[in-house]
């Protein structure tokens, strides 16, 4: 089983995600959390790279802190997969070890 | 804020304030705290501005709902400055551009300025507020 | 530390200068009970003036500042009850204060 990552900056201020994304490998799983939420968002400038990275990496965005933001699961892209806490807490039964990228 | 009563017993000179947020909310604390330091400082009549940007601009963003995240949602009472006598907001376009928002998506009326103009603001001021 | 106001039939928690500490904790039974404690019976203009403030927080989020809640009151109310002298009669201890806390609110901001 692979690493689960998480990250909770936001990729339009900080460097996290990219690092995140330049030290995990393909198959591992990442969950964008809290202001890393603005990084699953359609048409904002890091849009792109994150749609990149998701052809090999299967990507999360935790709902309640989108919602909290006031975007809804419409408004991200269409390679990242929406999960609630419920969710939060099965990807990490499902994965060995959990990286945060904090 | 001493240097804002040099003329002991003259006339108090109105001062430009500046409060520059540039923090997206609820990830850290200081979005809130600026609004509540700009709430408190509204009772000493100086000329305040605001100005959002980077992902400052994210705490006008309209419809945010806090309820699965357990915070209070602020956003309402960015709505209520005008209360206040804070008129002066001002959202930078170029961050407004890089995160694909337009003004229609946020919670209160504000000049759109670009970096240039803004720029030129912050020279005018007598104090600056970094959040 | 916590203090309590005892009512009829249940204790709502407060923070030491009286405020609730959940705002859910309110009824009007709540407002009726702290007046008692500090000898005032609440009258409709103490009413008007506490249900203006529970609108107020409910839309904005906010207990406003009393320069802010004299000016938003004259503009709802008129301008024999926006000034301080009148909301100072109905709420000796300071109009914002004393009146938020009755409403169940937290202390004004910009309170100073």
């Amino acid at each position: 089983m692979a690493v689960l990552h998480t990250t909770n900056k936001s990729p339009l201020q900080t460097r996290d995600l990219e690092s995140c994304l330049r030290l995990t490998r393909p198959g591992s799983g990442i969950l964008l959390m809290e202001d890393a939420v603005y990084g699953a968002l359609r048409s904002t400038e890091a849009s792109a790279r994150l749609a990149q990275a998701a052809k090999d990496r299967r990507i999360y965005v935790l709902g309640p802190d989108l919602a909290a933001r006031g975007f809804t699961p419409e408004e991200v892209i269409d390679e990242v997969e929406v999960v609630d806490y419920g969710g939060f807490v099965d990807l990490v039964a499902e994965h060995h070890h959990v990286q945060a990228w904090v | 804020m001493s240097d804002t009563q040099a003329n002991e017993g003259g006339d108090r000179k109105v001062k430009r304030f500046m409060f520059v947020n540039r923090k997206a909310p609820y990830g850290t604390i200081y979005a809130l705290e600026a609004l509540e330091v700009v709430l408190i400082g509204a009772a000493f009549d100086q000329d305040v501005s605001l100005v959002f940007a980077d992902d400052g601009v994210y705490q006008l963003k309209k419809g945010q709902q806090t309820k699965g995240i357990g915070q209070k949602n602020f956003s309402p009472t960015y709505r209520a400055l005008e209360d206040y006598d804070i008129e002066k907001l001002y959202v930078e376009r170029e961050s407004l551009q890089a995160r694909g928002l337009s003004p229609d998506d946020l919670l209160v009326p504000v000049r759109v300025l670009g970096s240039a103009e803004l720029s030129v603001l912050m020279d005018e001021q007598d104090v600056l507020l970094s959040f | 530390m916590t203090a309590a106001v005892a009512l009829q039939d249940r204790e709502v928690a407060v923070d030491e200068e009286g405020y609730l500490v959940n705002l859910s904790d309110w009824n009007e039974d709540v407002a009726k009970t702290m007046a008692a404690d500090d000898s005032i019976a609440l009258t409709d203009n103490h009413w008007e003036v506490i249900n203006f403030l529970r609108e107020y927080y409910a839309e904005y989020q906010v207990a406003p500042a009393i320069r802010v809640l004299t000016k938003a009151i004259g503009k709802k109310l008129g301008p024999e009850k926006g000034n301080s002298k009148y909301l100072y009669e109905l709420f000796p201890y300071g109009p914002a204060k004393q009146a938020c806390r009755y409403a169940g609110l937290p202390k004004p901001t910009g309170c100073i």
